[in-house]
Formats: C-alpha cells, sequence, structure tokens
C-alpha cells in the first residue's frame, strides 16, 4: 500500500483555512429544520443564502398557501435598521410614499429611486416606534442608505443576519397564530405590526405577506429562530401548516399581481443598458408619487418625465387566451410590431385565466390596448410549437381574496 | 421673522466680482435686483484692504489678467472707472541667482535676460500656447455645452471651436491633443533649456491648483492663463491703481447703475425652497426675502450643503458636492516696508512687476512635494508684487507693499497653522532675503494669510480662490459637478454664479456673466 504521510496534513491545514469555500451558501438561522424537510434538495441563492425553490412538491407547496397555511423563511430579505430623531425625514427624503403619513404600529409598501428617477428597489417599511424603522428590500443599499442619511440625525444599520424572518400566508394563519398564544394578533388590521412575547424575547408580527391572502410576517433575534418555527408548526400540525419554497411564493405573488426587483423589472444599480432603468411610472409603482410630500430623491426627474410625458414604458397585467404560460414571451401589436415583454406568467388557479405581467412600449399597454397579442413557445415532446394568442390589458391584483383584509381574521 | 412684502426678481447671494456682474447684467435686462454681501464690504476676494497704517493692499488677487472683454463690453466698465491700457501692462521676472530673466509686453512679447537660441525657441513655445489656449479659449469662457440639449448658439460655439481647430492644421491639431492633458514639465524640456524661463512657465501653470509641474495635466493650468486676455491682450497683465478694489468698484458702479440695490453685512442664512424651487432667502438677521430667481455666488459647497441643505436635493447630487476637491495650497503675503526693496540685478520696471520665485521646474516640484503630505514648502515658490510703485497712494511716502502669492502652503497643514505659519513665514523671508538682500529689516508688518485664514476672512472653503480645484476632472462639463455645469441646479430658481462654476476662478466675471446670461436666456 503507497503511504503518503506528509502530505494529507498539510491538505488539511489548507482546507482548514478555507473552509467558507465549502460552504458555498450561507445558511439561514431557520436551516436546520429547512435542510431536514428539502426532500427535493432544489437550492438556489437568495442574497447569498441557501434556499430552497421547492421543499417537497411545488403544486402542493402552492395550494399550501391558498389552502391551508405555508410557512416561508424570508430571513435572506435584507432588512435595515432605521433609528434616530430624524428617521421618519430621513426616510420621507429616501422612499417615495409619505412617511409622516405612516403611523406608528404601522407598514407600507414602498420603492426608492436615484436623482435621474430610476427605481433602485422596492421594498416595504416597517414603522416600529415615532423614531424606530425597518426598510426590507430585495436588494443591499448601504452605501446609499449611508449617503442618504448625511446632516440627518439617524444610524442606519444592516440587520440582515440578527433577524430571522418567517412569513405565515394561508386562510389557516391566523388560527395558527392564535393556537400558539399570540394572544391580541387578531386585532391586526392588514398593514398593522405589533410586538409578541417569544422565548424570552420578543417577535414582530405584522399582517402582511407577498400572496395577497390573509397572512402575516414574523421578525425574531436569529437566536430565537428554531424556537419560533417549531411553535408555529406544533400549533399548526391540525391546521395544514407546511413548508413552503420560492416557486410557490412566486405564483401566488404573481395572482396578487405583485412585482418582483429583478425580475419584472431591472434595479437601476443593476442595469448595464441605459434602456433597461425603470421609473415608478413605468412599473405601475406611480400611484407612490406625492408631488405634494416633502423632497424625495428622485423628485425633479420624475416630475419632469412626467409634464414632458417621456416615461417609455409601463407594467401592464395581462389575461392571455388558452392555457399555455407565456414565461418571457414576446407581445406583439397587430401580431407583428413587437411591443414589449412578458416577466412573468402562469395559468392562475385560482382566477382559472392565463395570467401574465409585461412591460410595453408606450403607448402600448397605455393609450393603445388593443389587438395585442403574445408568442408562446409551447414545447410539445421535444418540438416547439409557436402560438399566436390573444392578450388583454386587464388590471391587478388578478385574483383579489377577502379573507386578506376581513376584520377579525376568519377562523378557518 | 419678519417678513418683506417686497418682491425681488432677483436675489444675488455674495457681493464678490462675480456676483457684482451676475446682478449687474440681471439688472440690465431689466430685473429687479438685490445683492446681499456678507461682508461690510462688497469685492469678495478683490477687495484693496488696509492691512497696517497707511499700507493698503489687494486682499487675495493682485494682478489682473482675465478680466473677460464680455464683462467689460456688457458692463461698460470703462465709463465707470476702469482704466486698462498698454502702457499699464507689467513684464513677468523670473528671478534668479544667475541673474533675472524678464517677460516683456504680453507674456514675453520680447524676452530678455536669455540666449539667443533661447529666445528663438520661447518665440515658437510662446506662439504656439497661445494658438493652443486659443482653441480652447471659447470653451473656457462660454457656458459648457450641454450635451443633452444643445441650443442652436451652443451648437455653433462647438462648431466654431471644431473650426478653430481644423484652422490648426493636421500637424498642429495632433500636436495640440498629444499634449493637451501633458504634465507641464515634460512639455517645457522638450522645447527649452533655460531654467528661469521653465521655472516660471512651471509656477504658472501650477499656480492655485494642488499639483506640481510634473503632475499628469499640469499643462492646462498655463492653457487657462493664457485663456485670459486684458485690453485684448491674451496672457497681459496689469496691476491695476487702487488695487483690485479699483477694479470690483468699477463693476460695482455698474450694477448700482443699472439699478442693483446692494445689501452689505447681511450673510444669508438660507435659501427657502418650496416643492423643489428656490423662492427666495432667510438672512442671518432673520429676514426672509422673496425673489423669483435666487442667483448664488458664493461657493457651490456652501450653497448647496448649507444654505440649501441636503434634505432639498437628491443623495446623489450631495454625493458629487461633497466630493468637489477645493484644498487650497495658496498663502497671501502681504508686508509694509520702510522703503521700497531692491531684487538683485532687477531694473526699475521689473519691480513694478510680476516678480516670480521659481528657480527651476524641479524647485516648483520640490516646493510641491511636502503639501502632498500636509507639510509647507521648506523653500517656498511665489508670485511678488510691489503695488505702491505703481499707485503710490497704496502706501505712506517712501514705504512700499509687497504682496505675494506664496505656494505650497496646504491648507490641512498637519501641525496645524497656529504652530505652522510663523515657521512657513521665515521661511518665506528666507526666500526673500535671498533675492533681495536686506528686505528682512525693512519689514514694519508682516501679514501672512494661510489658506485656513483665507477661509475664514473671504468664506472660500478651503481658502481656495477658485472654489474647486481647477483641474481636468473638475472642469467644464464637470464644474461644478457633472450634470450640473450649466450655471442651473436641481432646484428650480436656484442658480449658481461664482468661481465654482465654469469656467473657474480669477477676477474674470466670466461665471457671473455666463450665469446671468442663462438666467436671462431661460427667461427665469
Amino acid at each position: 500500500m503507497n503511504q503518503h504521510p506528509t502530505i494529507k496534513p498539510s491538505i488539511d491545514a489548507r482546507a482548514l483555512a478555507q473552509s467558507h469555500s465549502r460552504t458555498l451558501r450561507l445558511g439561514t438561522p431557520f436551516q436546520p429544520r429547512i435542510d431536514a424537510l428539502g426532500l427535493k434538495q432544489d437550492w438556489y441563492s437568495w442574497a447569498g443564502y441557501r434556499a430552497p425553490h421547492s421543499l417537497w412538491d411545488e403544486e402542493l407547496e402552492y395550494f399550501a398557501i391558498r389552502s391551508q397555511a405555508a410557512l416561508f423563511d424570508i430571513s435572506p430579505m435584507t432588512k435595515y435598521r432605521i433609528e434616530g430623531p430624524d428617521a421618519e425625514a430621513y426616510l420621507d427624503r429616501v422612499t417615495l410614499r409619505d412617511v409622516t403619513k405612516l403611523k406608528p404600529g404601522r407598514v407600507h409598501y414602498t420603492a426608492w429611486c436615484d436623482d435621474e428617477g430610476f427605481v433602485l428597489d422596492d421594498g416595504t417599511l416597517f414603522r416600529l416606534s415615532a423614531t424606530r424603522f425597518r426598510l426590507c428590500s430585495q436588494e443591499r443599499h448601504l452605501p446609499w442608505l449611508l449617503d442618504s442619511a448625511f446632516r440627518y440625525e439617524v444610524s442606519v444599520e444592516e440587520e440582515t443576519e440578527v433577524v430571522a424572518g418567517l412569513a405565515l400566508q394561508g386562510p389557516t394563519s391566523f388560527a395558527i397564530l392564535r393556537d400558539a398564544g399570540f394572544a391580541g394578533v387578531e386585532r391586526l388590521k392588514v398593514f398593522d405590526l405589533a410586538e409578541f412575547a417569544h422565548d424570552g424575547a420578543t417577535v414582530t408580527i405584522s399582517r402582511t405577506g407577498f400572496t395577497g391572502d390573509l397572512g402575516y410576517e414574523l421578525f425574531v433575534p436569529a437566536d430565537r429562530a428554531l424556537s419560533l418555527w417549531d411553535r408555529l408548526m406544533a400549533a399548526g400540525e391540525l391546521r395544514g401548516i407546511r413548508a413552503i419554497g420560492y416557486t410557490a411564493l412566486n405564483r401566488a405573488r404573481l395572482e396578487a399581481g405583485l412585482i418582483v426587483a429583478n425580475a419584472d423589472f431591472t434595479a437601476a444599480e443593476h442595469a448595464i443598458r441605459a434602456d433597461r432603468l425603470r421609473m415608478p411610472d413605468e412599473i405601475g409603482l406611480g400611484f407612490m408619487i406625492d408631488p405634494k410630500k416633502g423632497h424625495f430623491n428622485g423628485r425633479r426627474a420624475i416630475l419632469e418625465a412626467r409634464a414632458k410625458k417621456t416615461l417609455r414604458h409601463v407594467l401592464v397585467g395581462l389575461e392571455i387566451e388558452g392555457n399555455i404560460p407565456a414565461e418571457h414571451a414576446i407581445v406583439y401589436y397587430r401580431r407583428s410590431q413587437e411591443v414589449g415583454l412578458v416577466s412573468a406568467a402562469m395559468w392562475s388557479p385560482m382566477a382559472k385565466r392565463n395570467i401574465a405581467l409585461a412591460s410595453l412600449q408606450r403607448p402600448y399597454g397605455d393609450t393603445i390596448v388593443d389587438d395585442l397579442w403574445v408568442e408562446i413557445y409551447a414545447m410539445r415532446e421535444l418540438q416547439y410549437q409557436k402560438l399566436m394568442k390573444r392578450a388583454k390589458v386587464v388590471p391587478r391584483p388578478f385574483v383579489k381574496l377577502d379573507r386578506r383584509t376581513a376584520n377579525p381574521p376568519a377562523d378557518f | 421673522m419678519t417678513s418683506s412684502d417686497l418682491n425681488w426678481g432677483a436675489i444675488v447671494i455674495g457681493g464678490g466680482h462675480n456676483g457684482l456682474v451676475a446682478a449687474a447684467t440681471l439688472a440690465k435686462s431689466g430685473r429687479k435686483v438685490l445683492l446681499l454681501e456678507a461682508g461690510n464690504e462688497v469685492g469678495g476676494a478683490g477687495r484693496t484692504e488696509e492691512f497696517a497704517p497707511g499700507f493698503r493692499v489687494s486682499a487675495v488677487a493682485h494682478l489682473l489678467n482675465r478680466l473677460h472683454p464680455d464683462v467689460v463690453k456688457t458692463l461698460e466698465l470703462e465709463r465707470h472707472g476702469l482704466r486698462v491700457e498698454r502702457v499699464d501692462f507689467v513684464p513677468s521676472v523670473a528671478l534668479s541667482k544667475d541673474g533675472p530673466l524678464v517677460l516683456h509686453g504680453a507674456y514675453g512679447e520680447v524676452l530678455s535676460g536669455a540666449s539667443r537660441s533661447e529666445q528663438s525657441a520661447w518665440k515658437v513655445l510662446r506662439a504656439q500656447l497661445l494658438r493652443y489656449a486659443g482653441v480652447l479659449k471659447p470653451f473656457l469662457s462660454r457656458r459648457p455645452p450641454d450635451l443633452a440639449g444643445m441650443s442652436l448658439a451652443e451648437m455653433t460655439g462647438l462648431g466654431q471651436t471644431a473650426l478653430a481647430l481644423k484652422k490648426l492644421g493636421k500637424e498642429d491639431m495632433r500636436d495640440f491633443l498629444r499634449v493637451l492633458l501633458m504634465n507641464v514639465y515634460d512639455l517645457l524640456d522638450e522645447q527649452l533649456s533655460d531654467d528661469r524661463l521653465k521655472g516660471l512657465l512651471a509656477f504658472d501653470a501650477t499656480l492655485g491648483s494642488h499639483l506640481g509641474p510634473r503632475s499628469p495635466t499640469s499643462l492646462l493650468g498655463l492653457y487657462y492663463r493664457l485663456a485670459g486676455e486684458i485690453g485684448g491682450l491674451a496672457g497681459a497683465q496689469i496691476l491695476p491703481r487702487g488695487g483690485m478694489g479699483a477694479v470690483v468698484a468699477a463693476i460695482r458702479s455698474a450694477a448700482e447703475k443699472a439699478g442693483v440695490s446692494i445689501r452689505p453685512a447681511s450673510p444669508v442664512a438660507k435659501v427657502i425652497v418650496e416643492k423643489g424651487r428656490a423662492i427666495g432667502v432667510v438672512t442671518q438677521n432673520g429676514e426672509t426675502l422673496r425673489a423669483r430667481t435666487v442667483v448664488s455666488a458664493i461657493n457651490p459647497a456652501t450653497t448647496i450643503l448649507d444654505l440649501v441643505g441636503p434634505r432639498e436635493v437628491d443623495t446623489g447630487f450631495v454625493r458629487k458636492v461633497k466630493n468637489i476637491r477645493m484644498k487650497g495650497d495658496a498663502a497671501k503675503l502681504h508686508l509694509a516696508l520702510d522703503r521700497p526693496p531692491q531684487f538683485a540685478g532687477v531694473g526699475v520696471a521689473g519691480h513694478k512687476g510680476r516678480l516670480v520665485i521659481a528657480a527651476s521646474p524641479d524647485h516648483v516640484e520640490r516646493a510641491f512635494n511636502p503639501s502632498k503630505y500636509g507639510e509647507f514648502s521648506p523653500e517656498p515658490v511665489m508670485e511678488i508684487t510691489l503695488p505702491s510703485l505703481v499707485d503710490a497712494s497704496l502706501a505712506p511716502s517712501g514705504a512700499c507693499v509687497l504682496s505675494a502669492v506664496v505656494q505650497y502652503a496646504p491648507y490641512a497643514l498637519r501641525q496645524g497653522w497656529t504652530a505652522g505659519k510663523p515657521q512657513f513665514l521665515k521661511a518665506i523671508m528666507a526666500q526673500l532675503e535671498a533675492y533681495a538682500p536686506g528686505i528682512g529689516a525693512t519689514v514694519r508688518h508682516a501679514d501672512l494669510l494661510t489658506p485656513a485664514d483665507i477661509e475664514a476672512r473671504y468664506r472660500m472653503p478651503g481658502g481656495h480662490w477658485h472654489h474647486g480645484e481647477l483641474q481636468a476632472d473638475q472642469m467644464l462639463m464637470l464644474r461644478p459637478v457633472s450634470g450640473w455645469s450649466g450655471y442651473d441646479t436641481p432646484l428650480e430658481g436656484l442658480f449658481l454664479a461664482g468661481a465654482g462654476s465654469h469656467p473657474g476662478g480669477g477676477i474674470s466675471g466670466a461665471p457671473g456673466l455666463n450665469a446671468a446670461r442663462r438666467i436671462i436666456a431661460m427667461r427665469a
């Protein structure tokens, strides 16, 4: 037998010094539980974290959202803690919507832009107290947020790693929280948040989510993550609670008509090509613009684009004939003129419609909404079949569920 | 807070010469203009001030070499007392232990004290420098081209520059482009051999900037100097009678004639912004003044960060403004002397001119080196004038005023200027003593203004007379910041008109005039 007495230890020492290379993606605080459920081993990288596309069955995970309760790990979402006497004024300048109207204990969906009025990201802003906020987003923005803080009495800290997050979404989500002992959770209206005791610490629960369904989001110190997971799983056992991956969530959010940064639009700091940048009005976020509020980043450029009518794109919801998802299909006017692209599409089991989100070049989708078509390449037994299908611009959300907003929340 | 019902057509903040030019030009267009000056007197760095009993001197700028002809014409400054005649042109003298070398007329039309071959080499180089500076001249005076939305007039202007380039001929045009971003040291080495002449040119190229002759792009500074003219001649210079204050007085007189209301001792605390538009100012005494247009002829960073405040503009713009480099390297020395000094080997005419201590390009470079590390030059280079020899009223009878710009004196001196100033003064006096033996004994009073002093006294952040380094990355379309070089700002109704805007500092009036023209063109 050959012996290599000297080589092996040196490799070990080197390998030890490079342990980071063996952990290709970071685990979230919930990883031990998720790994145990991850039968499909179908992972992707979410901001550097190992996140599941699907854990056990895409279809059933989706229906857990709509018929039971789904538990989705949102820890990789970028989270900033923004605190100080000027926090409100600071965020009012950085983000589009009027933060002075956001009361403590409330959440709103907002977005923020660069000087040219192009969207850097969208996200949710949690007002935890008069002077303390949490900003959640897809991308990282610390340099921008810190530079924006010049001459404001405010501190901005990234807290992505120390705060774990869970989304509990679906008709039985309220009942599960109640049964788990979060007394008073029934008082939360949509976009309300409150703090609850958990395992000697505090969990912030908000009635928010990315599914258009009844649902909640929970934020907890990372070291209390597993006990929270276990508490919810135990309480939800008889109410059908299931852990899910992103594919299922992505379907639910599409039915709810919600957009995803760098999927439905390219965030300004990611775009390489000048014509990929988007103003809020070009991705359906025009409703956030409030010319009457104080100054906010991009205000001048956005109002100028509106006044000079230089907005070039529009994001619309489409209903497409047939039942073949039109994912990334090209959109045509009069079956021949290329006018846009579908960014997300699916057959919606809830709406019983073939739905899609698409970015179109104005005036198509804006003032010209008739005679639009999508070209779908349907793969049928190793052969593409080209389908030209009629598309109709329809309002979003595609699915509107009364239980999302019902008060008190229904006890399913 | 009291509020005035009076609405002004324009409020100009800052009564430096650019503010006065902007105010006068706007008033001539029929606007009702109020000029607010923080100090007790207008003129900014162009004032003439008494620094010792009976001794008066130009505060910072002491030579007039770039007052823009359009300013003279538009404001009819000659009717208001400005006098520039060919006989007033003063020579530049390169002092040296080997005997001085003199550039007569407009930047050395005649060179004396040099060898015959050097004289002919200078003739060729001078012509070339003026030719190339001439190509840049329209760029260095007009509003920089707005590449996004160019007007016909701007197109025409660019076309003229293209034509001027074309007229250079193929060889010359290639050479122009070759040397454009060169350092002055290498260029001088290509064509000259006399260290005195090279030292003088190296000094002129780097005067007022944080560059040494060997720093890339240092030649641009020389072009900037030669793109200026006075009395119709590029490169010419005069020592104004009455000091620079007399030039400012002429502009002030034109402004008053045009109807400008000038209010000294009225520092502005705040520019009032409503819905993205500047609508007036609040003075430090708490008075609110409203105007259709607010023109800031003070420092751009002070304007945006302090008067407007970062909350009223976008993050990216604040980033850019915060990044404007403006740490000065030039000190100003004023000496009250018992009698006129005698610089060795220099004649009567030379003493009335500009005397430069910069023995060689290496001397300038060595003087620059310590400033990179926060230290002053142990053997500083300097430009000396004796204004009382031109205008005897500036000093008591028989006595003399010496005014010198001295480099390098870094704004952020590591040891601090409290400790550093006496040491630096000593180093300067040792240099002066070497060229004008006995001068030290005649000093009745010495007043050394470090960049820190200039900052405090003349409200120039960093003590930088250009209100922002005048280097390639902060010139033209990049001045004061990229995207906002056309005197307008992200705030509607707020314009910048000071040296921090294109083309830059020096007593030219060009930023003030351009800003006013822009406002008139925009009908703002």
